[in-house]
């Protein structure tokens, strides 16, 4: 603490000068601090400007509460601890907290395939699908022009070039056209070829989309094309009156109004096909439990989610003990080398196992036929019970070595003191395993169980891969097959990776299985005692 | 010993029965292993030989290495089999590398500051880590698809958007696993650094993070393991084919019935599974310590 002190440096600081006089403010640390919160505040003053940009009004609130945080974080030099969690926490809050509070939110609405935008984005969707080629409209030379990312529409008009993008109406620039009066050069804007257009699949799609106003009139329509060298004008059939709150179609004549499940209903009864998502309150758990199309599948899978946790978890706890009481013996001869050959399934990637017995359990050229069953053609994937009955032993397969692990350990940690009293006192092998190792192995591998339960719950890997599911249900239209658990009846519900989704409904079911392991967690968690620890 | 050395009656009587006792005790055990080890090895053995085979189809892989050929191999150069290893091992070092480094870094500030809400904090994080964020995938896609829209590297058919939502869970299922092992090293010496002027900085980088060495190699293995084999995060965020992970992208040679790729799979499940295998088998005993600690997988 003193100059006097002669102990030897301190590892960090080189001389003997006091610590106290030493200056240590602005050291490596802080420069390489500095130039991180640097990154960080560019990256987050750019998110913050396109999230206004974008709209994005949640987004840009998060990321200026986010980054102003950060700031006051590491600048201040009180919120020490802070220092430490916050980017962690900044991940967990987003990716999980959040996530988690949105799968609640999705749950309470019908989001999903023809509900998936706001009121205001339905409302324009349904005035571009609405929209005509307007009768008699001339049709003017087009040439497709291109600034950086932005691409747009020349057209000429009596020889005047005019210039539109889908932001901006059409205006007038300097340009020269051709004798069928195609633009051919136009300022500031690069023409693309029409060699171009038919060769890029993406860069035409853009073009067939592309709408340019005509004026700054929403009722003068807007130049389309169809396959890039003439445009049209289009204008939509369909008016929205803001007041009154409805789309009236000027050709038929018929008033859409929006109704309380988020879609334009006419007079005439007819609907329109964009729709926006609105809140349906506990409609989506009611779906789950009353539609016939869903109650009956959904409850079968259920079943046979806990009936394959509760299965998977006993069967390889039971299989990995015998193996681990088998071989806990000290009399065996190259036991190490037995343990690792044991745990190869357990060093095997999971999905590629499922994937690989997907190949091996083929009927008609699996090695597990012709190799176990003569030949024999026998359909493990393909009928109900023998799918299931496949989905489990290749999960017995996969997880035994666990706890094969696990039951080694445990038993290697037993007190021998018991086992040798009662050894003394007269109880045979079985009553010794039954009394005093059995009840002792629980207490410290049940948490593992019940871990390994809400693993299994939703062990979407093994199911998607082995059997996709199924085989399907044939009496329901909904896509959902005998060996469906939970967590892969809402990813075929969400419609996620196509098909139709239903967003709603799967957030809905979600919010079951978190109920589900978070009830079976604090079980565990009462089991463990972990809070004990702090 | 018993056949060859001359014996009286009843001493080779004596050794017939501790023949039979050892029968009984312990040599059946042999046979047992012997089965298990065919129940446990024979699909990799199979895998084996089928990616040496040179026909490449399931039909003709029947026979244990009927040929062996490198075909298969060298058709792997033809896939986009080498874009998805970089894939995984790029995805899979950063979740990893974020994950040691987040969740250190928690575990430093629970185990070392007092501070006001830590009790709470370590009580909320144990309540989320039990909720496994899989389940959220529709919300996590919906989260994605708004993100892309103002920074699009945070959107769907992104590798940093995938790598973020990992590292979602890292603070959750790592902090206790390091917390435990930090509280194991001694206050005092953080106090003696402290004397002798290091800043809190210092003693985190210098002295606690070489320390912690074996138990930041557990959660970084662990954290590679979960990106490697996640499939459901993967399938729904990376779309376009040459931003697949290995899961996505042999899971799709496989799945249709009608094209399988049963060569190439194989031997791209040889080269796949071969570096995890000997790493899990290198550091099983590291291993079964976090899995006991953290458990997850099984």
């Amino acid at each position: 603490m003193s100059t006097e002190t002669t102990a030897p440096a301190p590892s960090t600081g080189k001389g003997t000068e006091s610590h106290s006089r030493r200056w240590t403010g602005l050291g490596w640390g802080f420069v390489a601090k500095l130039l991180v919160m640097m990154i960080v505040n560019a990256f987050g003053v750019s998110a913050i400007m396109s999230a206004w940009n974008a709209q994005a009004w949640v987004i840009l609130g998060a990321s200026i509460v986010l980054l102003v945080v950060a700031d006051w974080v590491y600048f201040s030099r009180r919120m020490l601890p802070l220092k430490y969690i916050y980017p962690g926490l900044v991940f967990l809050l987003v990716f999980q907290v959040f996530t988690m509070i949105y799968t609640a939110y999705v749950a309470t609405t019908n989001y999903g395939a023809g509900h998936n935008v706001s009121k205001a984005q339905a409302i324009d969707a349904a005035l571009i699908q609405a929209e005509r080629e307007v009768d008699g409209s001339p049709s003017y030379p087009l040439a497709v022009v291109r600034d950086g990312d932005t691409i747009g529409f020349a057209i000429s008009e009596d020889g005047v070039v005019e210039v539109g993008t889908s932001e901006e109406p059409l205006a007038e620039v300097d340009g020269s056209v051709d004798d069928s009066g195609r633009p051919t050069e136009v300022d500031g804007w690069e023409i693309v070829k029409v060699n171009e257009l038919l060769s890029d699949q993406a860069l035409a799609q853009e073009v067939t989309d592309l709408r340019v106003p005509v004026s700054d009139e929403a009722d003068d329509g807007s130049l389309r094309t169809r396959e890039g060298s003439t445009a049209k004008v289009y204008r939509s059939s369909l008016v929205w009156d803001e007041e009154a709150d409805t789309l009236t179609d000027v050709d038929s004549g018929v008033v859409y109004t929006p109704n309380d499940r988020g879609t334009f209903v006419g007079d005439d009864g007819s609907t329109l096909p964009a729709g926006w998502y609105v809140n349906v309150g506990f409609e989506n758990f009611t779906k789950a439990v009353t539609d016939p199309e869903y109650s009956k599948p959904l409850l079968k899978v259920t079943a046979w989610t806990f009936a394959f946790a509760i299965l998977t978890v006993a069967s390889s706890f039971l299989l990995g003990l015998f193996f681990a009481l088998v071989f806990n013996d000290d009399r065996i001869r190259g036991k190490k080398t037995l343990r690792t050959l044991f745990i190869l399934p357990y060093a095997f990637p999971a999905f590629l196992t499922a994937l690989l017995w997907r190949g091996m359990l083929n009927p008609e050229f699996g090695i597990i036929n012709k190799w176990f069953f003569f030949g024999a053609d026998i359909n493990w994937l393909g009928d109900p019970w023998l799918a299931r009955f496949s989905i489990l032993f290749v999960n017995l397969w996969l997880s035994y070595p666990y706890w094969f692990l696990v039951c080694t350990g445990a038993l290697q940690s037993l007190p021998s003191e018991t086992t040798e009293a009662a050894k003394i006192d007269g109880a045979g092998r079985w009553r010794q395993f039954r009394s005093i190792t059995f009840p002792l192995l629980l207490v410290s591998t049940a948490p593992l169980a019940i871990a390994s339960f809400a693993f299994n719950f939703n062990n979407f890997t093994i199911i998607y891969m082995l059997t996709n599911g199924g085989p399907r249900f044939e009496d329901t239209s909904v896509p959902l097959g005998s060996t469906d658990i939970l967590i892969s009846a809402i990813y075929q519900i969400s419609g996620v990776a196509g098909g139709r989704a239903d967003y709603g409904l799967a957030a809905a079911l979600s919010i079951v299985v978190f109920v589900v392991v978070g009830l079976v967690s604090a079980l565990a968690f009462r089991q463990t005692k972990k809070l004990e620890e702090f | 010993m018993a056949t060859t050395a001359p014996t009286t009656g009843t001493s080779n009587r004596f050794q017939h029965t501790r023949r039979s006792r050892w029968w009984l005790e312990v040599g059946w055990k042999y046979p047992l292993a012997a089965l298990i080890i065919f129940y446990a090895a024979f699909p990799l053995v199979f895998v084996l030989s089928a990616s040496l085979d040179e026909r490449g189809s399931l039909a003709g892989t029947q026979r244990l290495f009927g040929s062996i050929s490198f075909e298969n191999y060298q058709n792997l150069n033809d896939t986009l089999f080498w874009t998805w290893v970089g894939n995984t091992l790029f995805i899979g070092l950063s979740a990893a590398i974020g994950a040691v480094l987040m969740g250190a870094a928690a575990a430093y500030a629970f185990s070392r500051f007092r501070f006001q809400g830590r009790r709470s904090s370590l009580t909320g994080l144990l309540i989320l880590q039990m909720f496994p964020q899989t389940v959220a995938f529709v919300a996590v896609f919906l989260l994605l698809i708004s993100l892309g829209e103002v920074i699009p590297a945070l959107g769907i058919n992104s590798k940093i958007a995938l790598i973020c939502v990992y590292l979602g869970t890292a603070l959750g299922s790592n902090t206790f696993l390091m917390y435990g092992f930090f509280n194991s090293i001694p206050q005092e010496m953080d106090e003696a650094a402290k004397i002798d002027g290091a800043s809190h900085s210092q003693i985190f980088w210098g002295m606690i993070m070489p320390l912690v060495r074996p138990v930041l190699a557990v959660v970084g293995l662990l954290a590679f393991v979960s990106a490697f084999g996640d499939f459901i995060l993967a399938r729904i965020i990376l779309v376009s084919s040459e931003n697949w992970t290995l899961a996505v992208g042999m899971y799709q040679w496989v799945s249709d019935q009608l094209t399988a790729r049963w060569g190439i799979f194989s031997a791209g499940t040889v080269i796949a599974a071969l570096p995890v295998l000997v790493l899990f088998l290198a550091l099983q005993r590291y291993i079964v310590g976090g899995l006991t600690a953290g458990s997850v997988k099984g």
